[in-house]
């Protein structure tokens, strides 16, 4: 597996590895009771639509839903990198310190991800389709690093430029 | 031309409405992302617009959903008095069953108490009017997690009960969403009403083509004006930077009570589903 560790944020990565999709119900679970698989592992923000094992549409959810879960699971399990959209808060930048990465995958762009993307099994079926916790075996699919282990995420620049442009259009 | 006397649309009309919203993006929405994408700067932003591009070509040649979150399908039917409501109901909710096995959708509805997942439930709205009319907005969740509604004055935003404090709600609710669901977003604005009125009136602009024009003078001048303004924040697609952080804004109005001044803000992800039958 990749060295997370070394990327920098802007990098874009192609990734082929094991994935482990988790919503808001998986993540209660993940913390609440012990399941090893997903030590070192990498967690998808994901609802996939898979039908008779052929995963249809998997792009990513919203990450900040999952901010106050995501220090603990990283320390529980020692999560090596999270892929999501939208970009997580600053206690899961610290948490990431030194030990993984956050990466962005495009919202909405379901069948770019799908096509590259096979079952391997299905975890938790009684949670439903979306809540489910899907391992995946993915191959090549694109993504951007967008917190690194370093301390360093694009959104916080992002915000704080935008938040500039803000206070002075209020100002007006 | 005689006048078409109104009929129920059958249940596969709407298997095939629905199949249609959940694969095809409307032509006016795809005509403003390439149009974004000739004018983006930043890499990562044209990056970004480029897949969401693949993307669109791939749902359409293989006829499946745009993205995995399906949405809540949301119907807007105009009907006169010659049309059963409740046959036509009964047709939505045959069609919503057969519409999630074949496309196939997400079963996205959830009981909110034992978190037990119930298939898809369909929201559905009626208008009285001379000519029937269906529209379909399949909504995503995460730019519905993003809408919002605001009260003026407020304070913090230093903002009043003028065409200046609605710019700042707008403007706030932008930043505030940042990249959370999903940019380029579409943007629904209702002022005035009541509490109700502002949350469906700004969903409803979202059925707006993106192309037409306000016949108010006042809310087109606002419309185009927001826009310009949004996307000086230059929060970008997917929230990582670029000047496209909104496609459209379309605004509509309705009477307020004196002493309230409610702005709604529906926000839309790029991935705007919506057809009509």
């Amino acid at each position: 597996m990749i060295d997370f560790t070394k990327l920098n944020v802007g990098d874009r990565i192609q990734l082929s590895a094991k994935l482990f999709t988790a919503r808001d119900r998986a993540h209660v679970y993940l913390l609440d009771n012990n399941f090893d698989k997903i030590k070192n592992s990498i967690i998808y923000h994901c609802g996939p639509i898979i039908k008779d094992n052929e995963v249809i549409a998997a792009g990513p959810t919203t990450s900040s839903r999952l901010n106050p879960y995501t220090p603990k699971l990283i320390e529980k399990y020692n999560i090596k990198a999270i892929i999501g959209k939208g970009g997580m808060d600053s206690s899961v930048l610290n948490a990431m310190k030194g030990k993984a990465i956050y990466a962005s995958a495009v919202g909405g762009a379901a069948l770019v991800y799908a096509k590259n993307m096979t079952v391997k099994k299905q975890h938790m079926p009684e949670f439903g389709m979306p809540e489910a916790i899907w391992e995946l075996d993915v191959k090549d699919i694109p993504l951007i690093v967008t917190m690194d282990s370093k301390g360093n995420s694009l959104y916080d620049d992002i915000l704080q430029n935008s938040k500039k442009v803000l206070e002075t259009l209020m100002h007006k | 031309m005689q006048p078409v006397k109104n009929t129920i649309p059958t249940t596969e009309a709407i298997v095939n409405l629905y199949t249609r919203c959940a694969t095809e993006l409307p032509g006016d929405v795809c005509e403003k992302l390439r149009k974004s994408l000739e004018k983006e700067e930043n890499d990562t932003a044209k990056y970004i617009l480029n897949t969401i591009l693949e993307n669109i070509d791939l749902a359409k040649k293989e006829s499946k959903p745009i993205c995995q979150d399906t949405g809540t399908p949301i119907f807007y039917i105009s009907s006169d008095n010659t049309i059963s409501l409740d046959e036509i109901k009964k047709h939505i909710e045959t069609a919503t069953k057969q519409a999630t096995e074949k496309i196939p959708l997400r079963p996205n509805a959830a009981d909110p108490i034992v978190g037990t997942n119930t298939g898809n439930r369909p929201i559905i709205h009626i208008e009285q009017s001379d000519r029937f009319k269906i529209d379909l907005l399949m909504k995503g969740g995460g730019s519905e997690n993003i809408s919002a509604i605001y009260t003026l004055p407020d304070a913090k935003l230093n903002a009043n009960k003028d065409i200046e404090g609605i710019k700042r709600c707008v403007l706030d609710a932008v930043f505030r969403a940042q990249g959370k669901g999903c940019p380029p977003y579409i943007i629904g604005v209702a002022i005035g009403g009541n509490i109700e009125q502002v949350a469906h009136l700004s969903k409803k602009q979202l059925l707006r083509n993106l192309n037409d024009r306000n016949k108010d003078e006042h809310l087109n001048k606002m419309e185009t004006e927001l826009l310009e303004t949004i996307n000086k924040l230059k929060i970008g697609p997917m929230g990582l930077g670029g000047k496209t952080t909104a496609l459209s804004v379309k605004i509509a109005k309705s009477h307020r009570h004196p002493a309230s001044y409610f702005i709604g803000i529906s926000f839309s992800c790029w991935a705007l589903r919506r057809q009509s039958l």
